[in-house]
């Protein structure tokens, strides 16, 4: 019998492994996901016939999986595509959850003196698993924007939050060393729990992304210490895959953002003044607003006009309207292309999955590499709900948080057009310098009623 | 250290290897979906979550059990479906290819 379960779970790390390789594809990835879902079902139905259940147990198996089944399908089926990125971070944050819980049930069973090759794994889980879980939740707080996207800073921060990872190790030698009562188990989550937390705070909303590929990567580690403890393989695999893949995944977001790992975590740190005095210093210059008829006039008589979405447009619900716009300029003979930010909307990716959901065709789609050379040769530059990813403080001003980042080239057009509903800074909380350019002209509104008056303004132009 | 913990260590280290190696060609675009699609993966700890709610008797360990459970499906369940809604729409994108030429 165990061979047969040794077996399966082979079966299931190799699905997990051709899952992966596929979901790297643009072509196979949905199959991917499909074949790491089978690898799921084989590695939990072969788990079943191992154990001796009680009724009691049973019961609470059954009860456990169809309440999560019912939250995972009804929370992944009615997030609306916008929400999609808070939503990955809450389902991470839970599995993050289950493997602390999993560590301590597991360190419960072995009495105050567990032997070392359990007790340093499970201790190792509890701890990451808890980090993981607390900074998914303040990652989802921050995206759902039930609080403040910016980096909450205060002064000593970075010495508080060593003192708390000092604490944690303090514990885990204690319970390692000393002794291990459900006592200090209780005190290790509630310390990592803290650290998530603090460890997430100064982090900026437009950065959550690479956070919670980290926080992904965490839980992957967590899932892969609880196999330890549990010296079940299919654990240790799978959740070393994660843990690898998604370390790995997490460099690679943060290079697509032209920034060190290590900026984005604690780059917001010694930097609270410098962003409130450049906030503070610019809000007297005056900027040029224009109407709907001036610029459908620019519009229809330009001859190449790149559209700039971000999320903004994705907020308003405008994709359709704004295909429905280069539409209209396409058949006067404009040229419209889409120059898509590898962070535009709140995750890399995200933007060409609204477009692509709204029917632009996917040539129009042009990534910030390929199109940044001809922002010089476009009429217009049209940037709709989108602010960070066009703001030249990433190129020239080296105090500014978004300093580094690669931005798209909007600033070299020869007329810029800003739909936004307010002056308010985006989503990083710096000002944008293009927003006052004398090439500029702001339509100020909902991204959708914009574009819907835009239409209309274009089909009587 | 006995044979099987060294077992364990040497799947450890290969599974580093392979997860590195394999998603190492992937283009930003997909970022997001790999990112959703791992994490169901992680999901695998329902199974661990599944063996120590088995044997759960005393009211501490039913409700880990239980809450561990819980969460662990969400994790899976959640994991799968959203990443499959997000790749959906790339699907989407390739069927609606040839109308939108027109």
């Amino acid at each position: 019998m165990n061979l047969l379960i040794a077996l399966a779970y082979l079966i299931a790390a190799v699905l997990f492994i051709l899952g992966l390789k596929q979901l790297s594809s643009p072509k196979g990835a949905r199959n991917g996901n499909f074949t790491a879902a089978a690898g799921m079902v084989i590695a939990i139905g072969a788990t079943i016939p191992l154990l001796h259940f009680t009724t009691t147990g049973l019961i609470v198996i059954v009860i456990g999986v169809l309440i999560g089944g019912a939250i995972g399908t009804f929370g992944a089926r009615m997030v609306k595509m916008t929400a999609i990125p808070q939503m990955v971070a809450l389902f991470n944050g839970v599995g993050g959850g289950a493997a602390a819980l999993v560590a301590v049930s597991e360190l419960l069973t072995f009495g105050s003196h567990p032997p070392f090759a359990e007790a340093f794994p499970s201790v190792f889980s509890i701890v990451i698993g808890s980090i993981s879980f607390a900074g998914s939740m303040v990652a989802f707080a921050k995206l759902q924007e039930l609080m403040t996207g910016t980096p909450i800073t205060y002064p000593g921060q970075q010495v508080v939050n060593g003192l708390i990872a000092a604490a944690i190790i303090g514990f885990v030698i204690a319970v390692l060393a000393i002794a291990s009562v459900p006592f200090s188990f209780v005190g290790l989550m509630v310390l990592a729990l803290v650290l998530g937390v603090a460890f997430v705070l100064p982090i900026g909303g437009a950065d959550m992304p690479v956070v919670i590929s980290l926080l992904n990567a965490f839980t992957g580690l967590a899932v892969a210490a609880s196999g330890f403890t549990l010296n079940n393989f299919a654990l240790i695999v799978a959740g070393t895959l994660v843990g690898a893949s998604g370390s790995l995944l997490t460099k690679l977001m943060s290079d697509a953002m032209g920034r060190s790992l290590g900026n984005v975590l604690f780059g917001a740190f010694g930097q609270v003044k410098t962003g409130a005095a450049a906030v503070a210093g610019k809000e007297t210059r005056s900027v040029r607003a224009g109407n709907a008829e001036d610029l459908a006039t620019l519009l229809a008589y330009s001859r190449r006009v790149i559209i700039v979405p971000g999320y903004g447009l994705a907020v308003a619900q405008a994709q359709h309207a704004v295909r429905e716009l280069a539409e209209l300029l396409e058949k006067r003979g404009v040229e419209v292309n889409y120059a898509i930010h590898p962070v535009a909307g709140r995750m890399p990716g995200h933007m060409n999955v609204l477009l692509a959901e709204a029917n632009v065709p996917y040539e129009q789609l042009k990534e910030m590499d390929e199109i940044n050379g001809e922002f010089k040769d476009a009429d217009v530059a049209l940037v709709v709900g989108a602010n960070d990813v066009v703001n030249p403080a990433a190129r020239s001003s080296p105090g500014s948080p978004i300093y580094g980042m690669p931005i798209l080239n909007a600033d070299q057009a020869k007329n810029i057009v800003f739909m936004k509903r307010s002056m308010r800074p985006g989503f990083a909380g710096i000002d944008n310098d293009l927003l006052y350019d004398s090439k500029t002209i702001m339509f100020f509104g909902d991204a959708k009623d914009s574009l819907t008056k835009l239409v209309n303004a274009v089909k009587a132009a | 250290m006995n044979s099987e913990l060294l077992n364990e260590f040497t799947f450890f280290i290969l599974a580093i290897f392979v997860g590195i190696e394999v998603i190492s060609k992937v283009p930003t675009i997909l970022h997001t979906p790999l990112m959703s699609g791992t994490n169901a993966i992680h999901g695998i700890i329902l199974v661990g979550a599944i063996v120590i709610a088995a044997g759960a008797s005393s009211p501490l360990t039913i409700a880990l059990g239980l809450v561990a459970v819980i969460l662990a499906t969400t994790n899976v369940v959640g994991g799968f479906v959203v990443t499959d809604r997000m790749l959906e729409m790339f699907k989407g994108r390739q069927a609606a290819k040839p109308p939108a030429s027109k």
